[in-house]
């Protein structure tokens, strides 16, 4: 029963993936490809500060828009499993997991017309009088690409810590504060330590994805705020050069992975600590 | 109290930008800016005349009809061995199936366009956006259809096949009509991550451009974007609406083989 998707997952999945990593060993030779071995492509990559730079500012926008995105979300997470009635949950995770569904191209572009020169928040804080003139460090950076990034991906992250949260047993908060903690040294010590596995599952699944996106910086990012995954990008599609591309891809995979199982270990030396 | 202001405030920064689309799509005004000018449907009409806009369209329709099917087929697969059966492996082999979930997109859009175009020097076509789209929209249909599955008693089916029915006609008897809300709901949210989705369908794209690929290049033109805004307010009104279906049938679904609904999906 499970043979089909298995097939299919390591057809077009696995195997793609090895074909991949056997490419990036390979050099592009104007029009076909040079199948001997050589590390060429990734010595270019340690060689050329640009790809280095790159990758640090995807690493830099990815984590902050990891840690943006789970702080921001880990409240409304809060609020509609412990706050919400049972009966209107439901509707509540409905109404944050519908932006996400919807036009994803068009929803990056509006974010440009709110952060613009002439956008809504410049014109809606001139017209208050906060500001005389309009600011200009939202759009076309980093810090522009790290807002719509996490705006993307809000859901994402709301889900697993919700999940989590509802797990938690209430009687376990109810003997915490009758053997004397306060409502808020209970949040610490017993909800939060509880809903750490729904915090990792979001950390990873925004953090992760993240650094694949190149929409986001290239309508928004401007000169200064382009990631790697542009780069990956032109390297495949103008440049014509499939495998440094490759190399990129991985590269840049090697180091979202490493960082992720460094937090999930961290993390787990953490809760043992505690316990 | 204050938490619940800040849920509000946080869903309205959800729904900043969708709450722009049909403000700037009705404004009787090429430059997408405040302050706004008049009221227009001139936009809604341009997108009826664009040929081009149309092709795209029709291209993304059948991309999204067959990813939908094939993504839910093998999302039924998946759910149903994973609630009925113990095999080896199983936590692993769900966790492959599983994997396209947290992978960026980029990696699976490269990957498949080196075996496409490099390994099986293919072309690339519509079915090549396909295959990549039945393989991320296929974890989303197992995670809605595993609500379906779970908490299905086996001996419903059992029952069916010691009165006579075949291992087939026992599943299209007895589990097929339990089943059936949430894979209509798997189909739906299929359909719409496929239409909706880009960055992959940017590289494996042929000669016809899917709908998100056309509108990318759109972006590019100032004098087309009060056109986009008018697209993706049609866009996010036919979301909705899909989506709202596809929930209702899903929690149809879960309450049919009683479970008690969590809420979403994930």
């Amino acid at each position: 029963m499970v043979s089909p998707p298995l097939v299919y997952a390591l057809l077009l999945l696995a195997f793609p993936l090895g074909a991949i990593v056997l490419f990036s060993f390979w050099t592009q030779n104007f029009m076909d490809v040079d199948t001997t071995f050589t590390l060429n492509n990734y010595r270019e990559i340690i060689e050329k500060p640009i790809y280095f730079a790159l990758l640090q500012r995807s690493l830099f926008v990815s984590g902050t828009v990891t840690f943006v995105t789970v702080l921001l979300a880990f409240p409304v997470a809060y609020f509609v499993s412990f706050h919400v009635r049972p009966d209107r949950k439901s509707l509540w995770l409905f109404l944050i997991t519908i932006p996400f569904w919807t036009s994803y191209l068009i929803r990056v572009f509006l974010w440009k017309v709110i952060l613009g020169y002439n956008g809504v928040v410049n014109t809606g804080l001139l017209n208050i009088g906060l500001i005389d003139e309009p600011l200009t460090f939202i759009l076309y950076n980093v810090n522009a690409v790290i807002i719509t990034l996490a705006h993307a991906f809000a859901p994402f992250a709301i889900l697993p810590i919700f999940v989590a949260l509802e797990k938690i047993d209430r009687s376990l908060l109810e003997a915490s504060q009758d053997l004397g903690e306060s409502k808020f040294t209970t949040f610490f010590r017993v909800t939060l330590p509880l809903s750490m596995p729904g915090l990792v599952a979001a950390v990873l699944i925004v953090f992760i994805p993240t650094i694949g996106d190149y929409v986001t910086p290239e309508l928004m990012g401007g000169a200064g705020g382009k990631l790697i995954a542009n780069m990956i990008q032109t390297q495949f599609l103008a440049l014509n050069n499939a495998p440094l591309g490759a190399a990129l891809a991985i590269v840049a995979m090697l180091c979202v992975t490493a960082i992720s199982l460094l937090f999930v270990f961290l993390n787990r030396r953490y809760l043992r600590g505690r316990s | 109290m204050s938490l619940r202001i800040y849920a509000i405030a946080y869903l309205i920064f959800l729904y900043a930008p969708i709450i722009l689309l049909p403000i700037f799509a009705f404004n009787d005004a090429t430059i997408i800016a405040f302050p706004l000018s008049g009221f227009t449907t001139e936009w809604f009409g341009e997108l009826m005349t664009t040929k081009a806009l149309h092709g795209a369209v029709q291209n993304s329709i059948f991309i999204a009809v067959i990813t939908a099917s094939l993504s839910t087929i093998l999302g039924i697969c998946a759910a149903r061995a994973g609630a009925m059966y113990n095999f080896p492996l199983k936590r692993g082999i769900l966790g492959l199936v599983m994997l396209p979930l947290v992978l960026p997109e980029i990696i699976v859009a490269v990957s498949l366009l080196i075996v496409v175009v490099q390994i099986l020097d293919l072309g690339l076509s519509n079915w090549t956006v396909i295959a990549a789209h039945v393989l991320i929209c296929t974890p989303f249909c197992i995670a809605i259809l595993n609500g379906a599955f779970q908490n299905l008693d086996p001996s419903m089916e059992e029952a069916a096949m010691d009165l006579g029915e075949s291992r087939w006609s026992a599943f299209r008897l007895v589990t097929f009509p339990l089943v059936m809300p949430g894979i209509i709901s798997s189909f739906l949210i299929a359909f719409t991550i496929s239409l909706d989705e880009f960055i992959i369908a940017f590289f494996l794209t042929g000669a016809n451009p899917t709908m998100p690929v056309y509108i990318w290049g759109l972006l590019r033109f100032p004098s087309s974007l009060p056109i986009v805004m008018a697209l993706g307010t049609i866009l996010v009104a036919l979301s909705i609406i899909l989506l709202t279906i596809a929930e209702i049938l899903r929690r149809r679904g879960m309450a049919r083989v009683g479970v008690k609904d969590k809420g979403g999906f994930l």
